[in-house]
């Protein structure tokens, strides 16, 4: 028999983040009779409001208030949950970056097994936690077996599992806050640095030309910028574009840099992996123009062009141009 | 300062299409171009530029089996002192907590002041970092992309977080983090570099120089296990353009024209 399953619970600024809806319907693929408890840390007014939100959505939410927890330091909630949860707790979290820095070192706290970018559940049978995983940026997906007989750790994929907008549980909140303890920690926040705003805000744009590592080199970024001048759209880019400093990072699309929202979106040599479409919103009509035809953007997009970019676009461009 | 970074060998993505081999128990590996992974390479770039402003030395350490002493050698050609192999066969199908049970037991061989790590890998799940750190009971910080060393006790650290936003963090040494790419400009390095390590000594540690029983590593230890490789059946897809080059800009533009792409 499976422990019991808990839901980690990010939130901001008083309101819950979109993947605390996902989470339920992550546990019910791995106990379709799960009672998902709900873990709320955080202080004040904020964690309350909070905790009745999330209450209206799970039976159970425990709340932790500790001042020390008013910003989400990962070194002191793996103190506290490693301190009360059972030892046989599965525990979901959202694969973002607090997950990330949360929950490996959790699971050898606890003595539990982990599993990251979680996509889907394919069944338990006895202690035998059945998963899907994907690796190579999406280009293939892996079955995996965890061993929960002690429990686990499992970051879930945010958008992966469609959320459960019910708010039907009607659910009672235990405070918990006595059970905090000592979560002195050696990691101490300082302050969140904001983005730095750039020349443009792709966010506005209709139109994008976004270019990822198939431009090989600097100097092709003009190949892209000369086909957005054509089009009358701004070019972005993909994480590796930045990382390379070639563009600046106010023109990145994805989880780590913008999010936006176009009617149209080209991506040039882009492979398409969930952090980069993490950051396309609104349904744009998507261009994929890629030399691998097994690029995991051919999944999403609309159109398709199987070709190296740097033959391509030059040609698309003059096409664009003679027709003005 | 004392700096160990732990580096892996990888197929490298941008040279490679993964493919499922046949029966799925694993991917097509016969032409694979393999190399550091690219997360750890800024890891080692990041320690050495550590080392150079405020003097030490840099280890780097990987888990693997021969071929992954050439990536240990191609790092130290960066600028690095050491390098350790931890090989056998008994390692094999180790999990993510396997792997940091190797690595604790060697960073546990020496005096580290800073433990690096890269972020994730195409091939992992970025979890041997904060694995390594909580074993080791070192304060740990994941997806770095700014290191200010404060003093000899400790660092100023900044981590990407969502929307290009950066959490700054002080943090107390010793310390585990796993790096961003994006951190600093990996140098470049060329035959010469390589030649100048290529008969550098990189000693090879196994399970007894490590003092770790085998039932506890690899296969027999790990509790996290892939069973395939597969490719899921998606929709529909894309629809693929075909024809010549100006033939498919000509259906491209009409297609872009009438969603409002062109204006």
């Amino acid at each position: 028999m499976a422990g019991q399953i808990f839901a980690y619970i990010t939130h901001k600024t008083g309101k819950a983040d979109d993947s605390a809806l996902e989470l339920i319907v992550a546990a019910g693929k791995i106990d379709p009779d799960a009672s998902t408890t709900a873990l709320v840390l955080g202080t004040g007014a904020d964690l309350d409001t909070v905790c009745s939100e999330v209450a209206q959505s799970y039976k159970e939410v425990w709340k932790f208030d500790h001042e020390a927890l008013a910003y989400p330091n990962a070194e002191a909630i793996r103190k506290l949950l490693a301190g009360v949860l059972p030892s046989d707790a599965i525990l979901l979290a959202p694969h973002d970056t607090f997950g990330m820095d949360l929950c490996p070192g959790l699971s050898i706290k606890l003595d539990s097994v982990f599993a990251a970018d979680v996509v889907g559940f394919e069944g338990l049978e006895g202690d035998t936690l059945k998963l899907i995983r994907q690796e190579y940026s999406g280009q293939v997906s892996t079955h995996v077996t965890c061993d929960i007989a002690n429990g686990a750790v499992i970051n879930v994929r945010p958008g992966a599992f469609q959320p459960d907008e019910s708010k039907s549980a009607g659910g009672q909140v235990i405070d918990k806050s006595a059970e905090v303890s000592d979560i002195a920690t050696a990691r101490r926040f300082l302050e969140v640095v904001a983005a730095e705003v750039g020349d443009v805000d792709i966010t506005k744009e209709d139109v994008l030309v976004s270019v990822g590592r198939g431009i090989e080199d600097q100097d092709n970024i003009e190949i892209a910028e000369e086909l957005a001048e054509a089009m009358g759209a701004v070019v972005s880019c993909s994480r590796p574009i930045v990382d390379a400093k070639w563009l600046e990072k106010s023109r990145q699309v994805g989880t780590s840099g913008q999010t936006v929202k176009p009617k149209v979106y080209l991506a040039l040599g882009i492979s398409g992996s969930f952090q980069h479409l993490g950051g396309l919103k609104g349904n744009p009509y998507i261009v994929a123009v890629n030399k691998n035809p097994k690029a995991p953007i051919f999944q999403v997009a609309d159109v398709g062009i199987v070709e190296d970019l740097l033959d391509f676009v030059p040609v698309l461009t003059e096409k664009v141009q003679e027709g003005k | 300062m004392e700096i160990l970074v732990c580096v892996k060998r990888v197929p490298d993505t941008a040279e490679n299409e993964i493919e499922v081999a046949g029966d799925g128990s694993d991917i097509e590996r016969d032409d694979l171009v393999y190399s550091v992974n690219e997360w750890d390479n800024y890891a080692v770039e990041e320690a050495i530029q550590i080392v150079d402003n405020v003097g030490g030395s840099v280890t780097i350490v990987s888990v693997g089996d021969e071929d992954a002493e050439e990536v240990v050698r191609r790092e130290m050609a960066m600028g690095a002192n050491d390098g350790i192999l931890l090989s056998d066969d008994a390692f094999e199908g180790s999990d993510g907590k396997g792997v940091a049970t190797l690595l604790k037991a060697a960073a546990e061989k020496g005096a580290y002041d800073l433990i690096l790590t890269g972020a994730q890998a195409d091939d992992g799940a970025g979890q041997v970092g904060g694995m390594l750190a909580a074993m080791l009971d070192l304060p740990y910080a994941s997806i770095v992309n700014k290191i200010e060393v404060l003093d000899e006790k400790k660092l100023k650290v900044g981590r990407e977080i969502e929307g290009g936003n950066q959490e700054m963090n002080e943090i107390d040494l010793p310390c585990v983090l796993s790096i961003q790419t994006g951190i600093n400009e990996p140098r470049y390095v060329g035959i010469r570099g390589i030649r100048k390590v290529a008969s550098a000594e990189i000693p090879v540690w196994g399970a007894s120089d490590l003092g770790i029983a085998p039932e506890a590593i690899g296969d027999a230890g790990a509790r996290v296990k892939r069973v395939d490789y597969f490719v899921p059946e998606y929709g529909e897809g894309a629809e693929i353009l075909e024809g010549s080059l100006e033939e498919m800009s000509e259906k491209l533009i009409e297609l872009l024209k009438a969603k409002g792409g062109i204006k």
